[in-house]
């Protein structure tokens, strides 16, 4: 028999904070017996050796801001046969893409001295709004055991496992006490993406929504019990405008709430 | 005349984006640039409007690799305005969730970053394939150290349970006995880690630093101290602007922290182990003296045995503290909302991060200034290359570039925090 071709992996950063690429290395006991089954072909955070494309499987961190990134994320996709975008900058523009909402150049002058040498786009936008996205993995930052089912998912010609259903169904299936109907604490959990493990409720706070809005939510009801709970309308503004701010459903509720 | 170029496209095993340019000249270097391309993000602009309560979880996502050292920076600024401060088992729970953060991200340099350098190996994967036990090793007590955060945080990447005032909820004794037993494996390796680290050929290049980092009367520094030079400087955190500045150096794309009058500084591993090695367990003294240090070290390829001495320090700090701990009657303090400004400094894995924050009487933030410890590294990064290439010019050419990315990694630069507070220029020619 021939050797088997090992898929070739590359990592991909965008805009982000390296944190879900870290991911990856944060799987201790995994990470060896992945080196095993992939060829990692790029991945410059762990690896000086770059291997040329095409490339089998690439995962991508980071939203588009700049020119030069716009044009580079095609030269990835070109490259790639299958694409997955890793977290909630790749997936919804992350936690800078609160700039979409505002005017840039303003933004620029509050950090820079010299605005003129910043080159940078106006909006913070997701993979997705430039090129062909074969699977995102939501989460800021995702979650290391749902990234390892996506590739061992991939290596075997099959579906990621990764539930779309709420937060809400993580609680139950934890036995965590609701943290809104028992304290009167105000949850994102009945609208946001299941993945984390239900863990901030576990810890006696609300869900703050990393990972960004699941299907089909119902951000108006929930932001009604919110009010009910003494929640003013700036502050919802703020809830829904976070590290997935920019994803649609949440971004509809945010301006819902704006003045 | 003999003209050379260096030139790395894409630095790799750093956190986040960066490249190398050195031009030599009759064997002079006469242009170093350490290049930042990380694309912006603006966090000082949209902190602006957020309520304090936040910071702590917005900052975080600055840095995959330390958002501990952020949501500490963050909570000890505000608290700083609001005039409280966290003491007793609330603060001893703060210290030992920086030390799994230290552990952590220590580790994660010494054996996946840094050591393959020095071993001749592109990454620590090929590295395994000869040294097998050693990076599983490596790969357990990094795991160690997430452990901590895990446990405390809620999850190891931008954790979720650090509040201004202390913690939304605290661990039990027996929940934070669990930790103690994989602690005395993790400082066991720790030791075997320091023996390792100075078994690596080093390069003989020893510099006159200006190091800076927190000084605690009695602790090696996490949270809290004054900071000090290796030259006299002796101010409290809330004087680090009047002493500090961010310059623009001609040569270079990037603000470069500079100390007034003064100039470059260092901070990070060597520069704490410089200013505070009487501060380290007598455990973690003992090893420094078996691997061959004294109370001073000015080698910067060294610095992957001080962060090796600090991985140790930090798993006997943990368990130190984990034996001493008693559940607080409470998670968090009271915090008085007020219109004030305040400063937090503490020590991240790669050095001191800075935070300023001025709010109003709700509590919204009027005003921020983050001050990375990369960005202040910068200058000496770029300093050490200037010193460093002319003694290796005979070395062929993908050698010595290889050598001078192993002169920028002694730093551990973390590109993604610098860069959202470094001034970038696009050259269009």
């Amino acid at each position: 028999m021939p050797p088997k071709h090992k898929p070739k992996l590359a990592v991909w950063k965008f805009a982000s904070c390296d944190g879900c690429q870290l991911s990856l290395l944060d799987c201790e006991d995994e990470l060896l017996a992945v080196a095993g089954e992939v060829e990692i072909a790029n991945f410059l955070e762990a690896s000086r050796a770059v291997v040329k494309g095409p490339y089998d499987l690439a995962l991508v961190e980071g939203s588009i801001t700049t020119p030069h990134d716009a044009e580079r994320i095609h030269q990835v996709r070109r490259a790639s046969k299958f694409l997955v975008t890793i977290g909630a900058c790749a997936t919804a523009g992350g936690i800078q893409a609160l700039r979409n909402f505002k005017d840039v150049k303003e933004f620029i002058a509050i950090v820079y001295a010299t605005p003129a040498y910043i080159d940078t786009l106006n909006k913070s936008t997701p993979i997705s709004d430039h090129v062909r996205v074969d699977f995102e993995l939501r989460g800021c930052p995702i979650n290391k055991h749902q990234l390892v089912e996506v590739i061992s998912a991939f290596l075997n010609g099959r579906k990621p496992n990764t539930p779309a259903h709420s937060v809400c169904v993580e609680c139950k299936q934890r036995g965590t006490v609701c943290v809104m109907v028992a304290h009167g604490t105000p949850c994102l959990g009945p609208v946001t993406h299941a993945g984390c493990g239900a863990i901030c409720p576990t810890y006696n706070r609300g869900c703050y929504g990393c990972f960004g809005p699941m299907e089909t939510p119902n951000t108006k009801s929930l932001s009604g019990w919110w009010t009910g709970l003494g929640v003013k309308e700036q502050d919802l503004l703020r809830v829904f405008r976070s590290f997935n701010a920019y994803a649609e459903p949440f971004r509809r509720e945010s301006e819902q709430h704006e003045k | 005349m003999k003209s050379k170029i260096i030139k790395v496209d894409y630095l790799a095993r750093v956190e986040g984006e960066g490249g190398l340019y050195i031009k030599v000249r009759d064997n002079r270097v006469v242009d170093v640039k350490l290049k930042i391309f990380e694309p912006p993000r603006f966090f000082e602009a949209f902190l602006r409007g957020r309520n304090f309560a936040e910071v702590p979880d917005i900052t975080a996502r600055i840095c995959g690799i330390c958002p501990i050292a952020y949501q500490m920076s963050a909570v000890h600024a505000m608290e700083d305005a609001f005039g409280i401060k966290v003491n007793g088992q609330l603060r001893a729970l703060r210290r030992l969730i920086y030390c799994g953060e230290w552990i952590e991200s220590h580790t994660l340099h010494v054996y996946m970053l840094h050591a393959p350098d020095f071993l001749g190996y592109q990454d620590a994967i090929q590295m395994a394939k000869d040294h097998g036990s050693v990076v599983q090793r490596g790969l357990q007590l990094k795991k160690a150290g997430n452990a901590i955060v895990t446990l405390l945080g809620g999850r190891e990447i931008h954790p979720i349970n650090v509040r201004v005032g202390g913690f939304y909820k605290v661990p039990s004794r027996s929940e934070l006995a669990t930790l103690a037993e994989r602690l005395k494996w993790a400082r066991d390796a720790a030791l075997e880690t320091v023996r390792w680290a100075a078994s690596m050929p080093f390069p003989d290049f020893e510099q006159d630093y200006l190091f800076v980092a927190l000084r605690h009367p009695d602790e090696y520094p996490f949270n809290e101290g004054r900071l000090v030079s290796s030259r006299g400087l002796d101010i409290a955190v809330g004087e680090y602007e009047s002493n500090f500045v961010e310059e623009h150096v001609e040569h270079s794309h990037a603000l470069h922290s500079v100390l007034k009058q003064q100039g470059p500084y260092f901070v990070g591993p060597m520069a704490r182990y410089n200013l505070n090695f009487d501060r380290l367990s007598p455990l973690a003294q003992e090893a420094a003296r078996e691997a061959g240090l004294t109370s001073a070290c000015c080698n910067p390829f060294k610095s992957i045995i001080m962060r090796s001495i600090e991985i140790l320090y930090a798993c006997d700090e943990a368990l130190r503290i984990i034996a001493q701990y008693e559940p607080p009657e409470r998670p968090a303090i009271d915090v008085p909302v007020r219109a004030a400004s305040g400063y937090g400094c503490t020590e991240a894995p790669r050095g001191i991060l800075y935070h300023r924050y001025r709010v109003d009487e709700q509590g919204t933030i009027l005003d921020a200034k983050i001050v990375p410890p990369t960005s202040q590294n910068q200058r000496v990064i770029e300093q050490d290359l200037a010193q460093f290439v002319p003694k290796f010019l005979a070395l062929p050419e993908a050698e010595l570039g290889w050598r001078c990315e192993q002169a920028v990694r002694n730093y551990d630069p973390c590109i993604s925090c610098a860069t959202h507070f470094l001034k970038l220029e696009i050259d269009r020619g």
